[in-house]
């Protein structure tokens, strides 16, 4: 009986935590922006998912409640709606935080390891498994001796 | 040799990580060193109607600090950076990053000021115009106005002792 009650304190407990959880999500903000155009909406879009938030690296201003995310994303609007062009917006970002905003770098000295690194290891992976493919076949010939041969010959002849 | 392959591979591998593993993901390489530091014109936390400028520094190597109240990394800093103005080493300029302004001043005068003046964003616009993305964050300008150095994070007493003062000394060595 009374572990039975432990239980339900349990239960209620987690009923709780549950609900407090969802409470406190449905009391998130959500932004509402609103645009001229549908080409400045895409604009934005596009660019809130294609910028890295710094403080939580690895989400992009879309994604990211920072409070440096959220001003950078009001400023990628207001700068659409001053006229800005989208690569206007990212130059804007670059000159500030460095290519490291973008999470599609441009192609530079420095970035030629981030963009054909994954290639080369694929390279240096597929060399790895063909030779050792290659070295296993050959173990696996056997090798005859002629005497071995003759034996044979001499058998299946029978 | 190709049973040395394996092992030799894993200790390579080994090395790449542990190299990772030193590096600070978050000291992401300013785009700002060399440059011309961003103008900016701002309210001084004591006098509002006063306001402060960059070019207001031309002719002296000065530091820029980004701070603000509810940043816990800038307390521990804090104390570096009394101790720092005290030796009047390098006059440093305040940067009040998105803080209310009353909790500033108080917080300022209960650990000391080392401070010659503060500006005050407000709204952060001037941060986003330093590319600031994590406070405290300082920079080094010289005489000319240049970006010379930025340091994200908190300045801890190594920092400065092994990087920024001896910077400084060589950058008040230059001609202005």
């Amino acid at each position: 009986m009374k572990k039975f009650s432990l239980f339900q304190h349990a239960l209620r407990l987690c009923i709780l935590v549950t609900m407090t959880g969802f409470m406190n999500l449905a009391q998130a903000k959500i932004e509402t922006v609103e645009f001229a155009t549908p080409q400045m909406e895409e604009d934005y879009h596009v660019l809130v998912a294609e910028l890295r938030c710094l403080v939580c690296q690895n989400q992009n201003l879309a994604d990211s409640n920072a409070e440096l995310a959220q001003d950078l994303r009001h400023q990628v609007y207001e700068m659409l709606n001053k006229g800005s062009s989208r690569e206007e917006v990212v130059d804007f970002m670059v000159t500030r935080y460095g290519d490291f905003v973008l999470y599609r770098p441009p192609m530079k000295l420095t970035t030629v390891l981030l963009w054909f690194g994954p290639l080369l290891f694929f390279i240096i992976a597929l060399t790895i498994v063909i030779t050792y493919v290659r070295k296993q076949k050959q173990k696996d010939a056997v090798e005859v001796t002629q005497q071995q041969q003759q034996r044979a010959h001499s058998l299946l002849d029978e | 040799m190709s049973r040395y392959l394996v092992p030799i591979g894993f200790f390579l591998l080994v090395i790449v990580l542990g190299i990772g593993l030193t590096l600070d993901p978050r000291e992401v390489p300013s785009p700002f060193i060399g440059k011309p530091a961003p103008e900016f014109t701002l309210p001084t936390l004591n006098m509002p109607d006063q306001t402060i400028s960059p070019s207001d520094m031309k002719g002296q190597v000065w530091m820029l600090n980004v701070w603000a109240t509810w940043c816990v990394s800038c307390r521990a800093e804090h104390e570096v950076l009394v101790k720092l103005s005290r030796s009047n080493h390098i006059p440093i300029v305040g940067l009040n990053y998105k803080d209310e302004s009353e909790k500033a001043k108080q917080w300022l005068q209960q650990l000391g000021n080392p401070y010659v003046v503060n500006a005050v964003d407000a709204d952060g616009r001037v941060g986003i115009d330093w590319g600031v993305y994590g406070t405290p964050e300082t920079f080094v300008i010289d005489k000319k106005g240049i970006i010379r150095h930025k340091q994200t994070g908190p300045v801890h007493a190594q920092v400065l002792q092994e990087t920024i003062l001896p910077l400084i000394q060589k950058l008040q060595g230059e001609q202005g």
